[in-house]
């Protein structure tokens, strides 16, 4: 089981870390809400979970994703984008199966 | 697909309910917006990747144009392209006049307190012209962040008043925007270096813009900042450096001031050009264009330029010097130093700024940005994005807030340095038998008496039931939202009858004014406190007098005799006479001796009052 982000990704997140001055590495995770079951969580993680919290290192940033969230984000790929003016992180996932529209949220 | 930010631990918002927001520093010329994203407050560009937006609106048969295009069309077309909003919002049309005939603007003529510009597509009030500003920014922003911003925190200058603030909020408001709050432009500065989390103390901020220039003195106290004192010179900014430099080139080059517009004009971007390549180089060429099809050409050094230039960065300088003295500290005292305004990246400004103040000026944020990004910082916080545990930066009441009771004397209600947003009540009663309206004066200011304070704003409560003196309860709440603007809210408790009113005063204090109405306070202590003396014995006598002839009124004829009514109304009238004269312990004095001439009469009202309750009643029933 593995997640992992594409270089441009990994550079935004380096530099977001930087920028914020404190953070081990940001963490991916999915909860349930939203308009199409779930919804994608990317934030920065100061203290890891020990027992429930895997950690995956790529381009040199780490990734953190809990045990549940791992079974549905196992194989997802975080890239970076820009759409006109607006910009940031993408989930391709191969889990999900449909997502809503604004693909804020999927089903699996 | 939709692109996601990373938001804080435990922060992340559910889909669709993204907290977004952003900062906005609306500028007398240019405007910009700012948000944090994944932690990161940045300025956000247009499309064409410009971060400025000039802060000029043209208004067309067709629409309405904002931003460099505007800009263009500022010459050819003056009458409809509205430049400088910002000097004209919340200020009444007197004063708009008084600023002078320079404003190329066709103002309608009416007796609003609101000017209104006429434009072909209409008349406009400031007002709106802003808010086509800040729509354009809002939609930057919404584009950027791929979503409905939640509120939004536009930055103002310290200076000011509650009526220019309010005519920015309402600006916000035609523009469809939440305003979590305004923020003092150099506090925003200071918030986008991070001051508000550091250690209290004293701050600089030092903002030289195009043209104009402002120094603000702050205070951080206990996560509060305090505008300790503002200065500056509305007429000095980055032109001018051009303009001396475009002067010496004439003068060497030999062109006169009456050369062709064009000439000119150009002649001030090439200025501009020579001067902001000084900035990193020793000299720079220069070839310009003359009269007549001819060129110049020329180079001029930094020495030849720091020659130009100290004249008028002297004048920051002092302008800095007497905003230290206004503010009461030396520039040892100051911790750090902020520069803003692109002016500030000339190396001769900072160079002589750090000097004065003894310590290198702040100037890693971009100086043209930093105001807009600690409006987004503290949007960012306003929105919920944080956690809890990050404070929210405060302000306080200049001056205290209270309002008129009997005798001219000021109840305070609000004590200056409070920190705001704020909301106290207190109850008032009524003076006389039978009163059903009360007149509620609001006034700010230090001072005792309420001919010294400033007078703020004037209502009536009516339709209070008629009750004996000092039995009706009033309850007064004065609140002060984050902005600093006043409600005065009175309602009368057992019928619930309400009055209100929202203080945009006309004309706000400048510091200077509030400093001067501060120091009154202290050199006048005690001559108030001999007039409050006075004024609260004249109210009591007064009431005494009042209670006493409505006594007389309903049973002095029965209880009694000629010579007991002589002795009484002669006592009267020394205590009316003592509250004419200005002197305290008289009117004690004498109100006692009236309370003593009429212990008998009181006691004979009492008896009198209790065999009327009794007539006709066996004693027993009353045990």
């Amino acid at each position: 089981m593995a997640v992992s982000l594409t270089e441009t990704a990994a550079e935004r997140v380096r530099s977001f870390l930087d920028n914020r001055g404190k953070g081990v590495g940001v963490r991916l995770a999915v909860k349930t809400s939203g308009c199409s079951g779930m919804a994608y969580v990317i934030e920065f993680v100061d203290e890891l979970d020990e027992e429930n919290d895997a950690v995956f290192e790529d381009h040199g940033v780490k990734l953190v994703v809990d045990k549940k969230s791992l079974l549905y984000l196992d194989g997802t790929e975080v890239d970076y984008g820009k759409e006109g003016l607006n910009e940031g992180f993408k989930f391709n996932n191969p889990n999900a199966k449909a997502s809503c529209g604004c693909g804020e949220s999927f089903t699996v | 697909m939709a692109l996601l930010q990373i938001a804080e631990p435990g922060q992340a918002a559910a889909p669709h309910e993204h907290k977004l927001a952003a900062g906005i520093d609306l500028g007398t010329t240019n405007s910009l917006v700012a948000a944090v994203r994944s932690g990161q407050a940045e300025a956000l560009p247009d499309a064409q990747g410009r971060h400025l937006l000039p802060s000029v609106v043209r208004y067309t048969p067709d629409g309405v144009i904002v931003g460099y295009e505007a800009r263009e069309a500022a010459a050819s077309d003056p009458l409809n392209t509205i430049a400088s909003a910002k000097r004209l919002i919340g200020r009444p049309v007197s004063d708009i006049k008084s600023l002078g005939s320079s404003l190329p603007y066709e103002f309608v003529d009416q007796d609003s307190s609101v000017p209104r510009l006429r434009t072909v597509a209409g008349d406009v009030s400031p007002m709106e012209v802003s808010a086509e500003i800040l729509k354009v920014l809002a939609k930057r922003a919404e584009d950027t962040l791929g979503g409905e911003l939640s509120g939004v925190v536009i930055t103002v200058p310290a200076y000011f008043d509650d009526a220019q603030r309010q005519a920015t909020k309402d600006a916000a408001r035609l523009a469809g925007l939440n305003v979590f709050r305004l923020l003092n432009e150099p506090t925003a500065a200071a918030v986008a270096y991070g001051l508000d989390r550091g250690a209290d103390g004293v701050h600089a901020i030092f903002d030289l813009g195009g043209g104009t220039f402002d120094i603000s003195i702050l205070r951080l106290n206990k996560g509060v900042f305090e505008v300790m004192a503002t200065g500056g010179d509305s007429a000095l900014g980055g032109d001018d450096f051009d303009q001396a430099i475009a002067e010496w080139i004439m003068e060497q080059a030999g062109i006169s001031d009456d050369a062709d517009h064009q000439v000119l004009r150009q002649l001030m971007q090439d200025a501009r050009a020579a001067k902001e390549a000084l900035s990193s180089a020793s000299s720079t060429e220069l070839d310009i264009a003359i009269p007549g099809d001819g060129r110049w050409q020329g180079r001029i050094d930094r020495e030849t330029f720091y020659r130009l230039a100290d004249p008028l960065i002297r004048k920051t300088i002092s302008a800095c010097r007497r905003a230290l003295r206004d503010a009461g500290v030396e520039a040892a005292d100051i911790k750090e130093v902020v520069m803003v305004g692109g002016s500030t990246r000339m190396p001769r400004v900072r160079e002589k700024v750090g000097e004065f103040f003894q310590r290198e000026p702040l100037v890693d944020i971009d100086p043209d940005k930093v105001v807009a990004i600690g409006a987004a910082i503290q949007a960012d916080v306003l929105a919920g994005n944080k956690p809890d545990d990050e404070i929210l930066l405060l302000d306080v009441t200049p001056l205290s807030l209270g309002l008129e009771t009997m005798g001219g004397l000021v109840e305070k209600v609000i004590p200056r340095n409070t920190t705001i947003p704020v909301a106290r009540a207190q109850e008032f009663t009524t003076f006389k038998d039978g009163q059903t309206a009360m007149a509620i004066h609001v006034v700010q200011g230090e001072r005792e008496m309420v001919e010294h304070c400033r007078s703020l704003a004037r209502f009536e409560l009516r339709g209070i039931p008629p009750m004996v003196a000092g039995a009706a309860r009033i309850r007064v709440t004065f609140s002060v939202d984050a902005d600093g603007l006043l409600n005065v809210e009175a309602e009368e408790l057992s019928q619930g009858v309400k009055a209100q009113i929202t203080v945009k005063p006309s004309y706000g204090l400048s510091d200077e004014e509030i400093t001067g109405m501060l120091q009154a306070s202290f050199e006048h202590a005690e001559e108030d406190m001999e007039e409050r003396k006075l004024a609260e014995a004249r109210v009591e006598g007064m009431r005494v007098v009042e209670a006493l002839q409505a006594a007389l009124a309903s049973d002095g004829d029965r209880l009694l005799s000629d010579d007991e009514r002589g002795s009484i109304d002669a006592a009267l009238a020394e205590l009316a006479a003592a509250i004419d004269a200005d002197d305290a312990e008289a009117i004690e004095r004498q109100a006692k001796h009236v309370e003593e001439v009429c212990e008998f009469y009181v006691e004979r009202r009492m008896n009198a009052g209790i065999q009327e309750a009794m007539a006709g009643h066996n004693i027993n029933e009353f045990e």
